[in-house]
């Protein structure tokens, strides 16, 4: 076992800081709070290659590996997750999905203006009816002989509005239930397909999330990715590789709040001593320190799994639960420590804490975490 | 054309320094090491020089006097987009010592622009520029804050007190450079940190030099005294308190 990073990795973590320091720091409040699309720093971050940071060379992405994803999440997680939402769905929902299981063309076609982070691409599965329960999918994508005919509503599709490529979840054969649904590559500005107003969240305020109707939608046959009946599947596997995003995300939200908490403890006097030197702090100091500690592993490990080509679903679902529990709890201490001045927006752990929570109810709710590894346990 | 840039591994600002062995040696346990802040502007305007297609740069290579360690800082320059890495193997003693290893290889391996930033953060001495300047018997130039070339032909800026000095010069030179070289640093790419791994890093062998000086001993300046809030009403209490406990009026 050997706990160092490379140094690759870690040249790729302190680039990540500094643009998250540089970029994405000033503004973040503002943006947050009246919900403006990053637009500016989401391309800078493509320039950079992070969007596509796991994409092999090949399809012109940065060929790097999980683990230095898991970095790069982090840093950028600790200061604005609207924009690390959007590198996590790009990188890991759809490149992964279209670089594992698509057709030479449409590597060619969708897959390397993705990686070159010049397009972006968003994840439909959940539905009005359908979030953990993805199986009951009331998208229908009906086979025509040359195309598909997509018809239904998705809801709460991050860059639903941003987005030029989709990968679209749809049921085409509804008597063989789950092996009958689809994965389609849709072009977002295909006939037919509208897109929803802007949700106004609680945190993650500034990526766009919004429904999107498709209204006969006609997708070349040419679009499918994987086999007919391979979408639930290819959906699942997916988010297997999304949760180490979501996870490193989560993970970078308690390492930011911390780190201000640790810093403010350190300089807010009450009763004639810095606050740290109150017990009651310092303990919290350590077991936030500990827990994020914790949560770190979990992310290696599931994305060393990851990069040694073995299964890592079940350590990504933990990853995923214990990095999103772990955010929450770090980020509401983290207002604590603050007192009076963590609830105000300027010393920002009140919009960190508001961002952990999306953490436990996307890409699979704690809840459903916690049914996939305790399904893992008797496996 | 070809750019050479000077690189000190310097440790990182936020770095709570110590020293050892009686306080003659800086204690570099925990360290963690960057490029010089000038030294990343100056590799930045390379770039951008290399970039303009209206001038025939075609190689930018950096350069370091120090041992293995600073091998994580080249291949960072590496990243950012130097062609080619070099290191004199050898454990840097004082200004003289490293630009005479630097002189050393240009010698043998001539560049047209010699770039170095004015101070290191870390024992800013201020020195190394010039005297490859004079090693080399080339033009030196301080204080430049900007370079340009046209065709070519090379103009520079200089900073002096209180407003700008242009001159033009020939290559080979030696341009010691500061604020405004550059605005900010580049940020390497994922493209840049993969193609760093296929770029060159030399490790050359010192040449024997006579070390001039010898560090005796650090002092860390005293830390500083606890901040007084004055209310902005309150001038003459701030101009009592100059007077009378600070003493600077
Ligand atoms: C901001 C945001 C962005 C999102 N982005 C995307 C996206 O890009 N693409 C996409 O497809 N989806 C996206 N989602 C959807 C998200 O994945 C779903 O909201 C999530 O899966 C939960 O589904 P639901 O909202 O329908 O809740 P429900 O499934 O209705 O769950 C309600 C509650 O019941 C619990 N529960 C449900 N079933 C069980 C069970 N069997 N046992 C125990 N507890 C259970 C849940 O844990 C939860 O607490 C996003 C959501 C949000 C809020």
């Amino acid at each position: 076992m050997n706990f160092e990073f490379t140094e690759e990795q870690l040249m790729i973590r302190d680039a990540a800081r500094d643009f998250a320091q540089r970029e994405l720091l000033p503004g973040v409040i503002e943006r947050d709070e009246k919900a403006i699309y990053p637009t500016e720093q989401v391309k800078k971050l493509g320039e950079l290659g992070f969007l596509g940071m796991l994409v092999g060379l090949d399809y012109d992405g940065g060929g790097m590996d999980t683990i230095s994803y898991v970095l790069a999440m982090e840093e950028i997680s600790k200061i604005d997750s609207s924009v690390s939402v959007i590198m996590s769905v790009n990188n890991s929902l759809v490149c992964w999905g279209v670089e594992k299981y698509g057709t030479e063309e449409q590597k060619q076609k969708y897959l390397k203006p993705m990686a070159r982070g010049e397009k972006i691409g968003a994840f439909l599965l959940s539905e009005p009816e359908a979030g953990s329960d993805a199986t009951s999918q009331r998208t229908t994508a009906v086979d025509m002989g040359d195309h598909y005919l997509v018809n239904g509503t998705k809801n709460w599709i991050t860059s639903g509005k941003t987005a030029s490529t989709y990968i679209v979840i749809a049921q085409t054969n509804p008597e063989l239930k789950h092996r009958g649904i689809n994965a389609l590559i849709v072009e977002a500005d295909s006939e037919g397909i509208s897109v929803g107003p802007h949700e106004n969240k609680m945190g993650m305020r500034a990526s766009d999330t919004h429904s999107v109707m498709f209204n006969n939608v006609k997708v070349p046959k040419e679009n499918l990715l994987g086999e007919e009946g391979f979408g639930f599947k290819f959906a699942m596997k997916s988010l297997e590789g999304g949760r180490i995003g979501i996870a490193s995300q989560a993970l970078g939200i308690a390492s930011g709040a911390y780190e201000l908490a640790l810093k403010y403890a350190q300089e807010r006097k009450t009763f004639g001593k810095e606050i740290i030197n109150h017990q009651a702090i310092a303990f919290k100091l350590a077991d936030m320190a500990t827990e994020i500690e914790a949560a770190r592993f979990f992310c290696l490990k599931a994305a060393w799994l990851k990069d040694q080509g073995k299964p890592y679903g079940h350590a990504s679902a933990m990853a995923k639960l214990y990095a999103a529990e772990t955010a929450m709890k770090v980020t509401t201490e983290a207002v604590q420590i603050h007192g009076g001045y963590g609830y105000v927006k300027e010393y920002h752990v009140e919009r960190l804490m508001r961002d952990a929570k999306l953490t436990q109810i996307y890409e699979g709710t704690s809840e459903i975490q916690k049914i996939v590894i305790s399904r893992g346990l008797v496996d | 054309m070809k750019i050479l840039v000077c690189i000190s591994n310097v440790p990182d600002t936020t770095t709570k320094v110590k020293f050892k062995e009686g306080d003659s040696l800086f204690d570099d346990s925990g360290v963690q090491w960057i490029i010089n802040p000038w030294d990343e502007l100056a590799l930045t305007r390379a770039m951008e020089l290399k970039e303009d297609a209206g001038n025939s740069v075609n190689e930018i290579c950096v350069i370091h006097v120090g041992g293995a360690s600073a091998d994580a800082t080249l291949r960072k320059a590496l990243a950012i987009g130097a062609d080619k890495a070099v290191r004199i193997d050898a454990c840097p003693a004082d200004a003289y010592h490293v630009a005479g290893q630097i002189a050393e290889y240009l010698k043998e391996n001539p560049f047209d622009i010699i770039l170095s930033g004015i101070e290191s953060s870390d024992y800013n001495g201020s020195s190394v520029g010039a005297m490859i300047a004079e090693f080399m018997d080339y033009p030196g130039i301080s204080s430049v804050t900007s370079v340009n070339l046209d065709d070519d032909d090379i103009q520079i800026n200089r900073a002096i007190p209180g407003g700008k000095q242009v001159l033009k010069t020939e290559a080979p030179f030696v341009a010691v450079v500061q604020k405004g070289i550059a605005t900010e640093p580049r940020i390497p790419s994922m493209r840049g940190i993969m193609m760093a791994r296929k770029k060159p890093l030399e490790v050359k062998p010192a040449v024997e030099l006579e070390v001039l000086t010898e560090s005796i001993k650090f002092e860390l300046p005293q830390e500083k005294g606890a901040c007084k809030m004055i209310d902005s009403e309150s001038a003459e209490q701030l101009v009592e308190l100059l007077k009378n406990e600070a003493k600077v009026l």
